[in-house]
């Protein structure tokens, strides 16, 4: 064969004049997309503004150093760190994080390619508005000026009820907490995020059962699972990152991976078992695995008689779930369950994980305590290995659920009762009759608010039905995709029927364009995480602190800026921003830190000051990547980002919680139980039995058993009250004396005193598993709102229509009409690995774009030859409130027969229609499709509001 | 003397397209030019397998053996590089190349071919070591920063490793073992019908 190796370099220049543009076209990206015509229709729109901010080569020239800034990926919840290279403020570059426990350097397509956000050509540039019909650019005053005249004239006129603060699971911690402490000051509940419609069920699931709503263990923690099991959980597209943690696992434990869910998922292509069921029959599934556990007697019995209340109701449910009935439910062969359930019963610890095929149905909150009960009876949680890991979806959604950016609680879940307000009054030092003059009356200010998920219902449903004085008005979009949740339709209607709607977002997001408004639209630049800094919590309750890599480009403004901005121009900055240090507009972020350290006490947000998270972020690879305790170094025994709960406060130096209800460590160093929060006994409908733990109790207890949550009075009764200092006495007895507890004594020394005596100040209980306060206190199978399995619906129907968060919410009345004939293919939703959320941001970002350039529908090979579908055909997906997209068809043999499935994160097409147009000039998303969810229908979780995008039914048909 | 190599972990390859996208990110490669690849076989059925493919620095390597222009060289750690300069864009290489390695930005109606791209090793091209106009054309040169090709370093599960082929082949037999036997070798599932795993 003819060879031809050159030592050193090739020939010399030969052509090189020549083709010296076209060698420049293969390496600017600016220059080739405008020859290119590959992203026509964007092109004649790229912004005039100059990517200098990011070009390498530029400042390759400049001989200053180069800065290694460390943030956290603003994607996902596992909290990879990102390590930016920085040059004269430009970021230039982008290095693994190796030092990082969480992500050892690794990243997934979105985390790679961060730096674009830098970039930020499709970025939004500087406010907007919309004047008849056309988009004017305006400047950061007027639109504060105008803005809040509309907002103050709405509050006026019909009351602080009716504009809705929409905030974020992409803001920090200290944006979240003051955007949550932001609309208490505006007088509403009407506040909200993300968490509604990713893990609330989960939230209230979980919470209800064990007395925490978080991921009890950690990603890293999968390293010491004997066996993993997934439920409606794809981390393959949602948490790559997560994977890297799992296949530990399953190489060096050769842990079985099971992964339940009704599509071949990536996931499902690395485990060793896959259990496809028909969507939405969760409850069944998991009942048909413990009927095999009980039956052969499997479960952990001492660990049940120690840790677990009411199992003997839960029996008699399981007990129908023969392997007939679950097969007839699921569609899973009751031999392939019984090998499930002895895979789990041989293989402890095992960890369970879930995600939003879980969570996101009518029925929600049963899925989420049916896998906890499962888990209980394999006696997994707290255990390292085991535990229910729960994986969030956003960067710091957990955080922003923690401080409560919600409809119906105040930060720590402290609820809204006025001995909750009370509390969060005194931290903020303001009167209590100061914030309930903000409201409209007391009774609204201590009543639930309206859920995102609901808000078009806020809007649209008749203001009599309404358990609030008028209708939303108007709609204040902080950081959300109104593509992720469900009834696009609908939402058009609404968002054409608002007085005022604002879109704060690095991006222009579909909310600019999806309805046909001549004005009132206003669009506010906020920079991304990168362009600013502060704590972030992973889905593990890790605080991971970012730095600040870049400033804001554009005219974009941080969002706590544009809070003290609104806050100044309603007029309660000095009372909101009392004791946070404010420079130019921008309230000091480690103020705020401190601040909720004084405050959130229910959840261990005390010990995690901005000092020790700087220094956790520092010292990143002193940290033991399994069990992310520092071994050595300044911060020897720590666990990494402090968990929580890190109890009391910092001077304490508590190391964290790196996996929760885990009593082989002494709570001083990381041990809890199980939390005292249901009362000392259950109802006497349930027995009226003891909820104390019998007999286990965290290593170094002085309370060998069981003990209810930590008050002033208990500890005087164990003599106890003396350890306190005199200062802290003189706070309890100036408080509530006796009656003060561990939640709301601002000095933290309950807390320390009961840690100090090895107790956990949450008391020490059973895990509940039924949670006697809810609609379905053991859970059931329901079927789904639209089903086409009517044969079902003597037994598992589903709930009469209430009354719930201020609305009427449908149910019995959606189920009762047979839809099943003209619409027989089941309809489910989830994501791709190269976007996220809405997708606005990364169907922004080229270098994800070109990855996934058409919106598409996974149709069974077999159902597409019936209908006579071809691959990569258009086609109308169409549900039954008569709502449809067009979108391409993939014929694939990853769905089940009868099963069509819609990837979530585009936006930007409605019904047919391609809104390119109407965006912004120059800040149109490279990739525009239709949105999943402008098709998906009606259906709420009947305790927190979820919406149900994981089940309808629809029809496909030849475009 | 070191021997570069890249080696893709079938058996961890989630195809997140991370390392795609670090390639995009460090070299600001346009639209349309892509120097890896992850593909799927199988796709949704069982026996699914993802494997990310880019220039796999043959020893004998085909394009260099074809090129009419010789443009290509071969550093002494083993890294097929080329010269963009000398580079005609007859695509003779694409024609040779056993990966599809060899890209062509895509401009004009016809797709008429400009000079060649392709993955470096992160080693970038014959102009000096990390100058811009070795950025400009070949991306950055992370080889003589001491550094990895960044796909590798940022995969997410570690499936896609890169660096001295002794130390890579280290780490994959570690792995190996670790795994027990069979499941982790590539092509196991052709050689072994009945079995799913490979």
């Amino acid at each position: 064969m003819l060879r031809k190796k050159i030592g050193a370099v090739a020939n010399g220049p030969r052509l090189s004049t020549a083709f010296e543009e076209v060698a420049e076209g293969t390496i600017s990206r600016r220059t080739f997309l405008k020859r290119s015509g590959l992203v026509a229709g964007a092109l004649g729109t790229a912004a005039t503004f100059s990517a200098g901010r990011v070009q390498k080569a530029q400042a390759a020239d400049s001989d200053s150093k180069v800065e290694l800034i460390k943030s956290i990926c603003t994607n996902c919840s596992v909290g990879c760190t990102v390590m930016a290279e920085v040059q004269n403020g430009v970021w230039i570059g982008q290095e693994p994080g190796f030092d990082s426990p969480f992500n050892l350097g690794a990243h997934c397509a979105k985390g790679a390619a961060a730096r674009e956000a830098a970039h930020g050509e499709r970025r939004l540039k500087y406010p907007t508005k919309l004047v008849d019909g056309k988009w004017k650019r305006i400047s950061w005053e007027e639109a504060i000026n105008e803005i809040g005249d509309k907002l103050q004239d709405i509050k006026k006129t019909s009351g602080p009820d009716s504009v809705y603060w929409l905030g974020s699971a992409k803001h920090n911690n200290e944006q979240a907490y003051l955007f949550r402490k932001f609309y208490a000051f505006w007088g509403s509940n009407n506040g909200d995020h993300q968490a509604r419609i990713c893990h609330s069920t989960t939230v209230a699931g979980v919470a209800n059962t064990w007395g925490y709503g978080a991921m009890t263990n950690s990603y890293n923690d999968i390293h010491k699972s004997k066996c993993m099991i997934l439920f409606g959980s794809n981390p393959s597209e949602a948490h790559p990152v997560a994977m890297q943690h799992l296949m530990k696992a399953k190489e060096s434990n050769n842990a079985p991976l099971i992964v339940c869910d009704p599509r071949f998922t990536r996931t499902a292509a690395k485990a060793t078992e896959h259990v496809q069921m028909r969507p939405g029959t969760d409850v069944a599934l998991v009942w048909g695995i413990l009927w095999h556990i009980f039956e052969n007697g499997w479960e952990d019995k001492e660990y049940i008689r120690q840790r677990v209340w009411g199992l003997n109701y839960i029996r008699e449910e399981v007990a129908k779930w023969t392997p007939e009935e679950t097969e007839k439910v699921t569609g899973v062969p009751g031999g392939q369950l019984k090998r499930v359930a002895r895979t789990l019963a041989n293989n402890r610890p095992g960890t369970l994980i879930w995600c939003m095929g879980g969570t996101q149905h009518t029925t929600g909150n049963n899925n989420t305590r049916a896998y906890c009960i499962l888990q209980l009876a394999l006696g997994n949680i707290g255990k390292t290995g085991g535990g229910a890991n729960i994986f969030r979806g956003h960067d710091n959604v957990q955080g922003a659920t923690d401080f409560c950016v919600l409809s119906h609680s105040l930060p720590g879940y402290y609820g809204l009762k006025k001995g909750s307000w009370q509390h969060w009054a005194r931290v903020w030092d303001v009167d209590y009759d100061y914030l309930k003059g903000n409201f409209a009356s007391e009774k609204l200010m201590q009543s639930k608010g309206i859920p995102v998920s609901r808000w078009i219902d806020g809007v649209l449903e008749d203001k009599a039905n309404i358990d609030q004085p008028d209708n939303v008005r108007g709609m204040v979009f902080w950081g959300h995709a109104p593509n992720s949740q469900t009834r696009g339709v609908e939402m058009k209607k609404a968002m054409e029927k608002l007085d005022l709607l604002v879109v704060v977002d690095p991006y222009p997001t579909v909310s600019a364009v999806m309805h046909d408004r001549k004005d009132g639209v206003y669009l506010l630049p906020a920079t991304t995480q990168y362009e600013t800094y502060g704590s972030v919590t992973a889905s593990n309750r890790s605080l991971q602190w970012r730095d600040k890599v870049i400033d804001p480009v554009f005219e974009s403004l941080p969002d706590h800026t544009i809070m003290y901005k609104f806050a100044k121009k309603f007029g309660f900055e000095d009372q909101m921003f009392k004791h946070i240090e404010v420079n130019d507009d921008e309230p000091l972020i480690e103020d705020v830190t401190r601040e909720f350290n004084k405050g959130m006490w229910t959840i261990g947000y005390t010990g995690q000051s901005p000092e020790r998270l700087k220094a956790h972020m520092k010292h990143q690879h002193t940290f033991d990547r399994t069990t992310l305790q520092a071994k050595g170094g300044p911060l020897d025994g720590e666990y990494y980002g402090l968990p929580w709960p890190c109890w009391g406060t910092a001077d304490i130096k508590h190391p964290g919680t790196p996996n929760l209800y885990d009593p082989s460590k002494p709570v001083a160093e990381g041990g809890l139980c199980f939390r005292n929060r249901f009362g000392l006994k259950s109802p006497d409908d349930w027995g009226g039995e003891n909820l104390l733990a019998d007999g286990s109790y965290p290593v170094d207890s002085e309370i060998k058993d069981g003990y209810p949550e930590f008050t002033m009075a208990m500890l005087k009764k164990l003599g106890w009250d003396k350890d306190l200092t005199d200062e802290e006495r003189t706070f309890i007895e100036g408080l509530a004396g006796d009656k003060t507890n561990w939640k709301v004594d601002l000095t933290g020394g309950i807390q320390r005193v009961a840690i100090k005596h090895g107790c956990a100040p949450f008391g020490n209980a059973k895990a509940r598993t039924v949670v006697w306060n809810f609609p379905d206190p053991i859970p059931v199978h329901r079927e789904p709102l639209y089903t086409n399995r009517r044969d079902l619906l003597d037994k598992y129907a589903t709930y009469a229509d209430k009354q719930a968060y201020r609305l009427p919410t449908r149910y019995a009345s959606i189920q009762a009409n047979d839809y099943s004939n003209d619409y027989p293919i089941i309809l489910t939703s989830g994501r791709l690995v190269e976007y996220e959320g809405g997708g606005d941001e990364s169907r922004s970002n080229p270098w994800l774009a070109e990855l996934q350039q058409d919106m598409f529908v996974e149709i069974n090979t077999s159902d597409a030859n019936d209908i006579g579908i071809r691959d990569s055909e258009m086609v109308w997906v169409e549900t039954p409130e008569k709502s449809r997209i067009k979108v391409k068809a993939m014929l694939t043999e990853r769905v089940g027969q009868g099963v069509a499935f819609l990837p979530f994160h585009f936006g930007g097409h409605f019904q047919g229609k391609d809104l390119r147009s109407k965006y912004p000039t120059g800040s149109d998303p490279y990739v525009l499709g239709e949105a999943a969810n402008t098709a998906m229908t009606y259906g709420y979780d009947s305790v927190t509001q979820m919406q149900e995008s994981k089940v309808t039914l629809c029809k496909i048909t030849r475009a | 003397m070191a021997r570069m190599k890249f080696l893709c972990d079938a058996e961890r390859c989630i195809e997140c397209n991370s390392c795609v996208t670090a390639c995009k990110n460090e070299h600001e490669v346009p639209w349309g030019i892509n120097r890896r690849r992850v593909v799927t076989l199988n796709d949704g059925e069982p026996g699914e397998r993802s494997i990310s493919v880019a220039c796999m620095h043959c020893s004998d390597a085909p394009c260099m053996a074809v090129c009419p222009v010789d443009c290509f060289y071969q550093t002494s750690d083993g890294i097929v590089l080329h010269n963009k300069d000398l580079c005609i864009g007859c695509g003779y290489c694409f024609f040779a190349c056993p990966f599809g390695a060899p890209q062509y930005p895509q401009s004009g109606n016809f797709g008429s071919r400009g000079k060649m791209d392709k993955c470096t090793f992160c080693a970038g091209g014959p102009e000096e070591d990390n100058s811009a106009a070795e950025f400009k054309k070949y991306g950055r040169n992370r080889i003589a920063e001491g550094k990895l090709p960044i796909c590798a370093e940022m995969c997410s599960t570690k499936a896609l490793l890169a660096g001295d082929g002794d130390i890579v082949s280290n780490i994959y037999r570690e792995r190996i073992v670790g795994r027990g036997f069979g499941s982790g070798a590539w092509g196991w599932g052709r050689a072994y019908p009945a079995g799913t795993s490979g």
